[in-house]
């Protein structure tokens, strides 16, 4: 039986188009409308949609990131909540859903109580941004046994036998960084991602999206061209910041993951 | 008699006690980085581990910690405070008198180096007290490195002399204005900075802490203190110390300390961290009395947190001691029950900053004064005719300030 990530990127496959990764932080504006966004962004057109666990301390995140989680935290998301809230949403959401955590909430949830109740609630996968291949050997594990699919960073600077490690231990796709630096909106895709996804095939197997900075449709049809799928974070998060406070924000969100899928259709 | 005792200054020590191929001690340590910054992390390590065993490098170091930083520092005999305590004799190891005025010179004089090995043209840096950006900018006004540091802006506000410091070096000091606006939030946007620019920059972190193999090569910058503390006691006393006694924030002093005694099973060794308002209202920065293990900032050591992983703001009244997590070789120590660990409180640390100043003509810096404080213990703990050594870690010109705001006309 293949896991709802395999059977989304060969869904793209199949409909020879690029597959749309978009990015909210859970809890943003609050853990209720959060669950709004989520359900606006699946209707949209997202293939897969990344959940981030909102954090203190985001260091390998730029601002509108940093903020999204700031108002995450102050509207009181968690761990907890955000695995509530996947649960709460499951039956309604379509596409995959891949939680995007720093370390350190997972271990003080403890490592194997975060799987269990990430499988009980639906979650897909789970990428945990300061956890490289070298501490990640038995968090790996107990994710893979509980059915989770562990993705894996892959950098500009990440060596070839690095990235058959990750091809190895990783499941359902590889996460692609496009260029030096945290996340943030830019305005185009950095010129050397396609050598970067080329050198990165050479080594792997699993399907690629790549992300960092992409923030408009013709990124994602630029991106098409050598990767799997585009990872879209920071230009969605930043309208959820826009239209946080108004009672149009799932319209919003809606429309924008649809012209962004305008760049990802076949 | 080794030769360095003969010659009477210890030297730097490399290689004695390094933590595992992953850079663990015990279950702590480790590299929790961002995938960019693992490859970068490894070639940093090969680079340290190439220098620690080159005698050029090592010689340059030297000569540079004796003819521009003023080493060997004193160990000074604090007869007065001593008097005051009642108990064993204290022995100050005088970092305040290393050039720029505490211990942070060390390691960034040795990273330094490092870097200009390594080619990089460029230093990032994040400090909390300021006396580790001083450092950084002195040392790369030296080599013609160029040179940004991080600061909390309420750090820059408390330390305010040390920024003016820093840009008359020719570093730019670029505020933090993020969480607790402090130390662990001038990290954050340090290493935000060196991931976008590892190719040319180098990051030049300031305490035993982080990803490794920073914990061990900032110790062993460092070690230059307790060795060269350990010679200069067995040539006045004929003997070693029964206790070493320094302050905690990051760990790097202390660690600096320690590391000549770890092997010295007679040697207590005790950190002190801060206490802030007392450990029950939660406005402290005192990581072992009220903290957990968890990841922070690139190593897995011991944490202040909430419940849901997310790192508690923490206080103290010095900068440098204001951070929620602990370098990792200390919390090794404890584990292993060869270091103790405990607290002064903002008060305490106060009252210390003053009793040196009227007992020996010493104004601290406020992160050492909470050793002082700490130490008052262990010298009576240890009783008449013992030693204690304490690692007077910095001066207290940058504080002299924000102190005369606090006590007003109490002073
Ligand atoms: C004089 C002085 N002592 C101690 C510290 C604390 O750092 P560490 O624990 O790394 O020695 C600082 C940090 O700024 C400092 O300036």
């Amino acid at each position: 039986m293949s896991t709802r990530l395999e059977q989304a990127f060969a869904r793209m496959k199949a409909e020879q188009r690029t597959g749309l990764v978009a990015f909210v932080s859970g809890g943003d504006p609050t853990l209720e409308r959060s669950g709004e966004v989520i359900r606006a962004v699946d209707e949209g057109g997202a293939d897969v949609i990344e959940i981030g666990v909102p954090f203190s301390d985001p260091l390998a995140d730029g601002p509108e990131i940093q903020r999204s989680s700031e108002r995450a935290l102050r509207a009181g998301a968690t761990l907890r909540g955000v695995l509530d809230l996947v649960g709460d949403l499951r039956t309604n959401v379509a596409a995959p859903l891949v939680l995007f955590s720093y370390a350190n909430p997972v271990v003080r949830f403890g490592v194997e109580a975060f799987a269990a109740r990430a499988a009980e609630v639906g979650v897909d996968g789970v990428l945990l941004l300061d956890l490289p291949l070298e501490e990640a050997g038995p968090t790996r594990d107990v994710l893979v046994a509980h059915g989770l699919a562990p993705i894996f960073l892959l950098s500009p600077t990440t060596t070839g036998p690095r990235v058959r490690k990750a091809n190895d231990l990783g499941r359902g796709f590889l996460y692609a960084i496009s260029r030096l630096g945290v996340t943030g909106v830019r305005d185009q895709v950095a010129d050397d991602a396609r050598g970067l996804v080329e050198r990165l095939r050479q080594d792997s197997t699993l399907p690629i999206a790549l992300g960092f900075g992409l923030s408009r449709p013709e990124h994602i049809r630029d991106v098409g061209k050598y990767a799997d799928a585009a990872v879209v974070g920071s230009a969605l998060v930043a309208q959820i910041a826009r239209h946080g406070s108004s009672p149009a924000l799932a319209d919003e969100v809606r429309g924008f993951v649809r012209w962004l899928r305008e760049g990802a259709s076949a | 008699m080794t030769m360095a005792a003969q010659e009477g200054r210890g030297r730097p020590v490399f290689g004695r006690r390094d933590p595992d191929a992953r850079g663990y001690f015990g279950e702590f340590g480790g590299r929790f980085v961002p995938e960019t910054l693992v490859a970068p992390m490894e070639a940093l390590t090969e680079a340290y581990f190439a220098v620690r065993t080159d005698e050029a490098f090592i010689a340059e170091f030297e000569h540079l910690l004796r003819q521009f930083v003023g080493r060997p520092t004193p160990l000074y005999e604090a007869r007065r405070l001593t008097e005051a305590c009642g108990g064993a004799t204290i022995l100050l190891k005088r970092e305040d008198l290393a050039h720029t005025g505490a211990h942070k010179i060390n390691n960034a004089l040795g990273q330094a180096l490092l870097a200009r090995r390594m080619g990089k043209s460029r230093i990032v840096a994040e400090t909390g007290a300021g006396q580790h950006g001083v450092a950084t900018a002195t040392v790369c006004a030296l080599l013609g490195l160029q040179c940004v540091v991080y600061m909390g802006v309420d750090d820059m506000a408390r330390q305010a002399l040390n920024v003016f410091r820093m840009r008359m070096l020719g570093a730019e000091v670029r505020g933090v204005d993020a969480g607790a606006r402090t130390l662990k939030d001038a990290i954050n946007e340090a290493m935000r900075d060196w991931v976008a620019t590892v190719q040319d920059t180098y990051y030049l972190l300031g305490s035993a802490l982080g990803p490794h193999p920073y914990p061990l090569m900032v110790r062993e910058f460092q070690s230059i203190i307790g060795e060269e503390a350990r010679v200069q006691c067995l040539a006045s006393y004929g003997r070693l110390p029964d206790a070493a006694v320094a302050c905690v924030g990051g760990g790097s002093n202390a660690m600096g300390l320690f590391d000549a005694f770890v092997a010295d099973a007679g040697v207590r060794l005790v950190g002190i961290e801060a206490g802030g308002e007392g450990i029950a209202g939660g406005r402290h920065a005192a990581r072992f009395a009220g903290g957990t293990p968890g990841v922070l900032q690139g190593t897995r050591t011991w944490v202040l947190q909430d419940e849901a992983g997310n790192i508690s703001l923490t206080h103290s009244v010095s900068a440098g001691l204001d951070y929620a997590a602990v370098g990792p070789e200390h919390a090794d120590l404890l584990q292993q029950g060869r270091a103790e660990y405990h607290f002064a409180t903002d008060s305490e640390a106060l009252a210390a900053f003053q009793r040196l100043g009227r007992l020996e003509g010493i104004l601290p810096a406020l992160e050492s004064a909470h050793a002082i404080a700490g130490v008052e213990q262990v010298a009576r703990d240890v009783g008449p005719g013992g030693l204690v050594l304490v690692n007077l870690s910095g001066r207290g010109d940058k504080d002299v300030q924000s102190i005369q705001h606090l006590l007003g006309d109490q002073a």
